[in-house]
């Protein structure tokens, strides 16, 4: 891997409950290269968006971070303070929410939302300015009359793409996108991720792309994380998380999802739900649901073990792995 | 089809839309037809906004349609009708948070529905009966899951609830209108497989509503491709799936990732969404972005073109 960009060690979250704190990110750790496209899939619930607010320290109460590096080009951002963060915002990192809906100003016109931003984080003059917000609405395809509009007179897709011509306005190393395209349909959905992945090509911005659903990231990214209960179960090249998952979950989400113009086969899905995370069982996180459990799996919590450039959270696996050596 | 249970002839709902100078109709269904037979699945599949719910709504009597009419078990259902029939078939909705009394034990309603639309079944007999529902969609220990409150059970407990409140009346149809959108998606295959079963199992009908291609494909007999209220295409399953003729069905295919397959290609040129339907002129609504528009497509609307028995669409382009 060419030199990272962005390095998460061991990062941990909890959110304070009535019940006592609970672990919605335990122990995250993943490198991220220059313009690399990092796919993190996972059920609702598991601590994708948590991970995400970690990483772009951007957590409020009840959540906190409970320990953990987040290295970016070498800067700790976990010991920044707000002002010296500031600066890295929008210039190094952006966020594109979840909900464009949530996430744009309702009462103000697109327009000037691209020049509230460029204003609190440049000196550049009104030509500037507004010469900047053409230009990024026209790498998203969105004619410049829109620059008047306000979000409610676009569609649903141009919301989206307008949220990541907004991101793309300071030229970030790292665009971080939260289901960017969960509120879309299908043909927009498509047509947005191919407008990520030509974006990406022509300005070599690295993508943290988090969904539920991994059909949507499953032709786009060059590596995938799946996350269970707020851990990395298996991070690998997509492809092979794809077509050789390791992890008995990966394996499960894989056989859940029917294919369109494959084989037409009766599949099953995964029994169960996620262990509680105020009060996680002690063993392997995914036992209580995992067919192949046993003894050791029900006591004792599994690393993330590498095997090239595939890591993998499971004994079993483990043990084969070491015995095919 | 001879034994069809719900034909669907014309049916249209338009809605008054916009302001005093920007008045106008919206037209959500525009002159559907279509048929459900009995024991099979039926897949009503489109982006937002192209009509799916009008269809059911109109199909529950929870409105009336503007124009159109549909004949369910042999009756022919006009305005008034519809009315008296309410819940002759029952629906799923899409929000297994929203439908369900939160302060009432699940039991309760199911046990109610029995009342009502169960007259055979004596009282004493209910809460077996009640039981019996649950564990056909897969809620097990029955007795157990009557008792729980909705809050203690997870999305997919209750969608598959859902699927047994719909049962009490022994419909011959259900609706159910995108009843695993919202659900995630190791828990989705349960939920399709539930309504498998209960087709296979119980010889219900479904009408299975939803914007997934694929999970259209796994769980239907028949397809049903809307666009912007209009049918473009209808078929047996493997005909739509496996060669589809209208240029928005293959364009819907095509924007689908299948993460069980290589990527296809895609020309990343197509950024439209589908219109909303305000006063609309003649022609093929799919025509503006259509890359085999010609020029009668948006003079005259395209009528229904056989390519089989099952077969259909609606595109000047299709050759039979
Ligand atoms: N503000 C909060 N207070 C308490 N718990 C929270 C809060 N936000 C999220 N959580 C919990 O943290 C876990 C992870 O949530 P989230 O990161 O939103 O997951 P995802 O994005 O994968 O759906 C969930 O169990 C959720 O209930
Ligand atoms: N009560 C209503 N008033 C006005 N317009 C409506 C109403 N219900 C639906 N519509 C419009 O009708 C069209 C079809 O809506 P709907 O049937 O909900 O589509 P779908 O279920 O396929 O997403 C949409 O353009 C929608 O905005
Ligand atoms: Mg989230
Ligand atoms: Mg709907």
């Amino acid at each position: 891997m060419s030199e990272p960009i962005l390095q998460v060690r061991d990062l941990r979250v909890e959110y304070a409950t009535p019940a006592g704190p609970a672990q919605a990110v335990g122990g995250v750790s993943f490198d991220l290269a220059k313009g690399e496209f990092l796919a993190i899939v996972g059920e609702s619930g598991c601590g994708k968006s948590t991970l995400l607010f970690a990483v772009a320290q951007l957590l409020t109460y009840p959540g906190r971070l409970a320990g953990g590096e987040v290295l970016f080009d070498g800067v700790d951002f976990t010991t920044l303070k707000p002002e010296e963060l500031r600066l890295h915002r929008w210039r190094d990192i952006s966020v594109v929410m979840q909900s464009a809906m949530n996430a744009l100003n309702p009462t103000l016109t697109i327009g000037a939302q691209l020049t509230d931003a460029c204003k609190a984080h440049t000196e550049w003059s009104d030509e500037k300015i507004a010469q900047r917000s053409a230009e990024v609405l026209a790498m998203v395809a969105i004619d410049a009359v829109h620059l008047k509009s306000y979000p409610f007179q676009l569609s649903g897709g141009m919301r989206q793409r307008a949220m990541i011509a907004m991101a793309l306005l300071l030229e970030p190393k790292l665009v971080i996108m939260d289901e960017p395209t969960s509120a879309l349909d299908v043909v927009a959905q498509r047509s947005l991720m191919h407008q990520v992945e030509t974006l990406r090509h022509q300005l070599g911005f690295a993508v943290i792309f988090v969904t539920h659903d991994m059909s949507v990231v499953s032709h786009y990214s060059d590596r995938l994380a799946v996350m269970y209960a707020g851990e990395i179960v298996e991070l690998g090249p997509t492809r092979e998380v794809f077509d050789r998952p390791e992890h008995p979950y990966s394996q499960g989400l894989m056989e859940a999802f029917p294919s369109l113009l494959g084989e037409s086969k009766q599949l099953t899905g995964i029994a169960g739900n996620p262990p509680s995370l105020v009060d996680p069982p002690e063993g392997c996180l995914f036992a209580p649901r995992c067919a192949y459990a046993n003894d050791e799996c029900r006591s004792v919590r599994p690393e993330l073990i590498a095997y090239g450039n595939h890591q993998v959270r499971c004994h079993l696996v483990a043990r084969t792995r070491k015995n095919d050596a | 089809m001879p034994d069809a249970i719900l034909r669907v002839q014309d049916l249209t709902r338009l809605f008054r839309v916009g302001g005093f100078r920007t008045r106008g109709q919206l037209h959500a269904i525009d002159e559907v037809s279509f048929e459900v037979a009995s024991g099979e699945i039926v897949a009503l599949v489109g982006e937002s906004g192209s009509g799916k719910s009008t269809i059911a709504r109109v199909l529950a009597g929870l409105y009336p349609a503007t124009s159109g009419s549909f004949v369910f078990e042999g009756k022919a259902m006009g305005r008034r009708e519809v009315r008296a029939s309410r819940g002759d078939m029952p629906m799923v909705f899409q929000d297994p948070f929203g439908s369900i009394n939160p302060v009432l034990r699940v039991g309760h309603a199911l046990l109610r529905s029995l009342k009502l639309h169960r007259p055979d079944i004596k009282r004493a007999d209910r809460f077996a009966e009640a039981v019996a529902l649950v564990e056909k969609v897969g809620l097990t220990p029955g007795e157990e899951v009557l008792r729980r409150y909705p809050h203690e059970l997870s999305g997919g407990q209750r969608q598959r609830l859902g699927f047994a409140q719909a049962l009490a009346s022994r419909p011959s149809l259900i609706l159910a209108d995108e009843p695993v959108s919202m659900l995630d998606v190791s828990i989705r295959i349960g939920l399709l497989n539930v309504m498998k079963e209960l087709r296979d199992n119980e010889g219900v009908s479904i009408l299975y509503i939803t914007h997934d291609l694929a999970s259209a494909r796994y769980v239907a007999d028949r397809m049903i491709v809307l666009y912007a209220g209009r049918i473009a295409e209808e078929g047996l399953t493997t005909e739509v799936i496996g060669s589809p003729q209208h240029p928005y069905t293959r364009l819907l295919m095509s924007s689908a990732p299948d993460p069980h397959l290589a990527p296809t290609a895609f020309e990343g040129d197509d950024l439209g969404e589908p219109p909303k339907v305000i006063n609309p002129g003649p022609g093929c609504r799919f025509a503006p972005r259509c890359p085999l528009a010609m020029d009668q497509c948006v003079v005259t609307t395209p009528p229904m073109v056989a390519l089989s028995a099952t077969h259909h669409a609606a595109c000047y382009a299709v050759k039979p």
